[in-house]
């Protein structure tokens, strides 16, 4: 568990940070998911640029309607702040069933999003909740839709010159609401999500107005699940409805067997999860 | 007398405040001047031949000071077994791999970097061969994985045949004969008792520093066996046992798998020897993972035959035990301890037999239980589904089948007798515990519910504190590194001039609180208060003979011994008071802190008085020899036999197959208690470790022999958040096998609660027709037992 050799960067500016990213490095918040690739020898950068010491990037704040995560915010914050599980629920409980404690205290909620796993608990909420991720780099800034930026399994649309400096989520308005759960690979919700979903609705006149549906675990990546929010938008949100609508959460995925779960399973999983954030959104929405 | 020195008191463990904070000194925490690193070239092929071993590249990486492979350490030989039935692990592999994980080089260099990146450099190239995974395909001897073995089965464990010399009656016709009756019920069932990977906190790690000038070795070792070790290396290096000096610092767990002497505590005494510099090696996470020893991995088929009014009639079991590739220590003789109560609680005829197979995957031996935990597993899931069929109560039909209290010492038919037991005691005070009549009330209200609620029950016999002498007849012993071939106990206790008194044991912790329960029993024996007792342990310099803390067998072995050696301490004290005091020894009684005359409390002298008496010759009377110390050996006649019974309450989520443990319930008796925190502690962590085998830990390798579990990102351990709030309790039953009733608890959490939560799980799901799972009830099986059950 000895990484290579590694040049080590931790510069105190934005600019610096950006300034030392080139084809061959990356950048590193918590240090949750990358060090154990490196010390394990399956990832090798020439260089990792620390950006734990920039100031600025800690910070959840309220902006045009929407909450603005910056990079350097720990799971632990987004999963206690009063004012994410108000108004951007989903990504609170999948901020608080992250990990355990020292790995919520170190790990942040961009980094899990940059990091792309397939089984992390962030992507899913990003995509139900219509997050904007906002990326720097030295040309500018460059904003990017969750449905883009999950590209594969530990691959998002981000360069090797850009850093995920913040997230916009927007805020649940009147009629909104949104959750996320999943079954851990340690039973309840403890561990990696075997299957997880993300679920956002909007609720009018006592039906659903929008909706999106997002999975996590069960495929190369965490991805919408478009046929479920089509087929319950429209209805009263009632619990047959929310079942029938979950019965296609997989048609826009590709199963993926692991130990945890077969392609049959998953696909099972991925329906009742879809099934249980969808009805605790629309709780949550009312 | 200071009360916090008595035994049965709560004393809290004395070691804690310097592990909380930090000051524990463990042997990566020590890195002394000159040090070189080793890493290990390990093999990512479960089976090939070596066709191209080029290390001239790692030797020119930067910062590499040499690289070894075999032909520079055969001649030490390879590291003998205890039991050794099989193929031997050659110190670096010898041309040829059998296991993902075997070491082929090592390299020693500057830093830990360094040695990776030669590693890294080494060239290899194999010729892959078709492995032997499977453990039916392996009996079959379809493909051989040693070609100078003769079979890949290296041993058959059968019930009356495990020691010829007991010359003990084969029941295998009886069981037999019992399944042909009118009015017989026979269940049997298929099951896997999954291999596991030990996993302690502390990887294993060792520093071997040899002085050229002395030639004489120190080893810092994280072991449960110094004294193993240092026998080991005294043999395969030709020197004397004074000239090894192996000292286990503080270990952070074992759990069984540092209780074998391993290659790569040779192979660093090897190279610090070869370039007279120290040398230091820890384990990844991935080598823990790979190259320490596995436990368990049986599968077989257990067979109860009883009456259709729950009378048992007898019990079969047909099993393979996975041996792995090589045979380390204790290996094949793994099984042979789930042997010795292979009929549980239960008076009954038993047909046993498990054949020992070799695979191409990693060793296995001891795991907390250790064949215990297996054998047990069979036996308590069969009875189980034995209970379900005839309708009858799960307490019921084990209670109808017990031995009884007065038949004890019980005699089984494997030959060794159960010293002592109240089992029924135990299921009564589970009932009253866990409100067992409630309970079935609302697993009833929760059914009507349409909720998954189940409750499991397991009984267990063990048997630990090895142990008796006839052990070592059958190979437990550490004879084959040239020890005496016991597994006696001793203690000595020394009370200091200062009335400090410091004790030395032949057994170390692993995190088992010695420091604190040995200080009872000395300060109980003396009436010395607890925080001026020193205890000394993991050196071989300060003790001459020690086996090693494994199979509960501590308290109750090297318990006894210091018990013995503080009662002889106690004597000479009270000649020495008698002597100040001008009485006889006989009426010298110890309290508060001193010695008086009976009946008369005024005539007294302090510890401090006597121990200083002790060393002045003119102070003490004529005959005594100065000092006051007591070196005992014990050799108990009998292992223990600690039982007890276990209750669990789960439910089930028929939609994903999420098993969550409600609450769970354990009575246990281990005898007389010295330390009741500790016992408990002890009770926590093993039924934390039964529970992990049963819903989580899996050690996977693919058909290839790949190892699909090498991180403990794929191998899910139990936390404190995944694990419910235990309600622990016991029964007091003494032994007389060792003069203070104590039997052992290391282990019995362990073997006490995987079956017992298998047992809900599948209580749970009988309504739906579920009859088995196989561990780990992780969701993906739970669902597909229920899929598969309504379809």
């Amino acid at each position: 568990m000895y990484p290579r050799e590694f040049d080590y960067v931790a510069p105190s500016s934005l600019d610096e940070a950006l300034e030392a990213l080139g084809d061959d490095s990356k950048v590193m918040a918590g240090g949750m998911s990358l060090l154990p690739l490196m010390k394990m020898r399956l990832f090798s950068p020439a260089v990792v640029v620390d950006i734990g010491r920039i100031g600025g990037l800690d910070t959840i704040e309220e902006s045009n309607g929407d909450i603005v995560i910056g990079a350097l915010v720990r799971h632990a914050t987004t999963a206690t702040s009063p004012l994410v599980a108000q108004v951007a629920t989903g990504l609170a409980t999948a901020a608080s069933l992250t990990g355990d404690v020292q790995v919520r205290n170190r790990g942040t909620t961009c980094g899990s999003l940059a990091h792309a796993d397939v089984a992390a608990d962030q992507p899913a909420a990003a995509l139900a909740l219509g997050a904007t991720m906002v990326a720097q780099s030295s040309e500018g800034t460059r904003e990017i839709a969750a449905s883009d930026f999950f590209v594969d399994a530990l691959t998002s649309a981000l360069q090797p010159n850009e850093i995920l400096t913040s997230i916009r989520v927007p805020k649940h308005q009147a009629g909104e609401g949104s959750a996320y759960d999943k079954l851990g690979r340690r039973g309840g919700r403890s561990d990696y999500a075997i299957a997880g979903a993300a679920a956002w609705v909007k609720m009018e006149g006592g039906s659903v107005a929008d909706a999106r549906v997002a999975l996590t675990g069960v495929g190369t990546k965490a991805s919408l699940a478009n046929a479920v929010a089509d087929a319950v938008i429209g209805t009263d949100g009632s619990e047959q409805a929310v079942k029938d609508a979950a019965a296609r959460a997989t048609e826009d995925v590709t199963i993926i067997e692991d130990l945890y779960g077969t392609e049959e399973y998953k696909t099972h999983l991925a329906k009742v999860y879809a099934a249980r954030a969808l009805s605790q959104a629309i709780a949550n929405a009312s | 007398m200071a009360t916090t020195s008595v035994m049965g008191g709560a004393v809290k463990r004395r070691e804690d405040p310097a592990l909380i904070k930090g000051y524990g000194s463990f042997v990566d925490d020590m890195t002394p001047t000159r040090v070189a690193h080793v890493a290990f070239l390990r093999s990512p092929i479960a089976r090939a031949k070596i066709t191209k071993l080029d290390t001239s590249a790692a030797k020119e990486t930067e910062g590499v000071v040499a690289v070894y492979t075999h032909d520079d350490v055969s001649h030490l030989g390879p590291l003998l077994a205890q039991v050794p039935i099989g193929k031997l692990r050659p110190l670096l592999a010898d041309g040829e791999v059998n296991h993902v994980g075997e070491a082929i080089a090592m390299v020693v260099a500057e830093n830990r970097y360094a040695a990776q990146d030669a590693v890294d450099a080494i060239d290899v190239d194999y010729d892959v061969m078709t492995p032997v995974i499977d453990l039916k395909k392996a009996k079959s001897d379809e493909i051989k994985v040693h070609d100078e073995l003769e079979s890949n089965v290296l041993h058959t464990w059968t019930y009356h045949g495990y020691w010829d010399a007991l010359g003990l009656e084969d029941q295998t016709a009886e069981v037999d004969a019992a399944m042909e009756r009118d009015d017989a019920v026979v269940v049997s069932l298929e099951m896997t008792n999954q291999r596991l990977i030990p996993v302690a906190i502390e990887p294993r790690s060792v520093i071997a520093d040899w002085n050229p000038g002395y030639g004489s070795f120190t080893i810092h070792s994280s072991t449960q066996v110094p004294h193993a070790l240092g026998g080991a290396v005294s043999k395969m290096f030709g020197l004397k046992s004074t000239d090894v000096r192996v000292i286990a610092p503080e270990v952070g767990g074992g759990f069984g798998c540092k209780l074998n002497v391993y290659n790569d505590e040779i192979l660093v005494a090897f190279a610090s020897q070869a370039l007279g510099r120290p040398v230091k090696w820890t384990e990844t996470r991935r080598e823990a993972a790979g190259a320490t020893i596995h436990g368990r991995g049986w599968i077989g088929t257990a067979t109860l035959v009883g009456t259709k009014d729950g009378e048992f009639l007898g019990y079969k079991l047909e099993a393979i035990a996975d041996m792995g590739a090589y045979t380390q220590n204790f290996t094949v003789a793994i099984p042979l301890l789930g042997l010795w109560i292979a009929s549980g609680q239960y008076k009954m005829p038993v047909s046993w037999t498990v054949d020992c197979v070799v695979t191409n995957t990693m060793t296995t031996d001891a795991y907390r239980g250790a064949g215990r935990p297996e054998a047990i597993y069979y036996l308590e899931r069969v009875i189980d589904a034995y209970a379900r069929e005839i309708g009858m109560d799960p307490l019921d039909v084990r209670v109808k089948n017990f031995w009884q209290p007065d038949e004890f010492p019980a005699t089984m038919g494997c030959g060794f007798a159960l010293d002592s037991g109240d089992y029924e005691g135990a299921v009564e005070k589970l009932k009253a515990e866990a409100g067992y009549e409630d309970l079935l009330q609302k697993r009833e209200e929760a059914r009507a519910e349409g909720r998954h609620v189940g409750i499991g029950i397991g009984s267990y016999v063990e048997v630990c504190g090895f142990g008796p002498a006839v052990l070592a007849e059958i190979g437990f012993s550490w004879a084959n590194y040239g020890l005496p071939a016991s597994f006696n106990g001793s203690g000595i206790v020394r009370v200091n001039p200062d009335a400090t008194v410091t004790v030395v044991i032949g057994t170390g912790p692993t995190g088992q609180g010695h420091q604190t329960t040995w200080a009872q029993i000395v300060g109980d024996g003396l009436g010395i208060p607890v925080e001026d007792i020193k205890v000394l342990h993991g050196d071989t310099r300060e003790h001459p003979m020690g086996i090693g803390t494994f199979g509960s067998r501590s308290l109750s072995v090297d318990g006894a011994a210091t018990f013995e050696a503080t009662k002889k301490v106690r004597e000479k004290a009270a000649r020495i008071a008698a002597h100040i005091l001008e009485a006889s020894a006989d009426d010298i009684v110890f309290e508060d802190g001193g010695a008086h005359v009976a009946g008369s409390p005024d005539k007294r002298a302090e510890w401090a008085q006597i121990a200083k008496a002790a060393y002045q010759a003119h102070t003490s009377p004529e005959d005594l020899d100065s000092g006051l110390e007591a070196h005992t050996t014990f050799s108990p006649g009998n292992a223990t036999w600690p039982f007890g019974t276990h209750l669990a309450l789960v439910e089930v989520d028929s939609d994903t197959g999420d098993v969550k443990i409600l609450d769970y319930y354990a009575v246990d008796d281990c005898g007389n208690v010295v330390s009741p925190m500790i016992v408990n502690g002890q009770v926590h962590g093993g039924i934390a470790q039964g529970i992990g085998q049963a819903l989580f830990e899996d050690a996977v390798y693919d058909e290839a022999g790949n190892m699909l579990t090498g991180s403990l990102l794929d191998y899910p351990l139990p936390t404190a958040a995944d694990l419910p709030s235990l309600h622990l309790s016991h029964t007091v039953t003494p032994t007389d096998v060792n003069p203070m009733g104590v039997k052992g608890i290391g282990e019995a959490g362990t073997i006490g609660s995987a079956h017992t939560i298998v047992n809900a799980v599948v209580d749970a799901l009988s309504p739906l027709g579920v009859k088995h799972i196989d561990m780990p009830l992780r969701p993906k099986r739970v669902w597909a037992a229920i899929q598969e059950a309504s379809n």
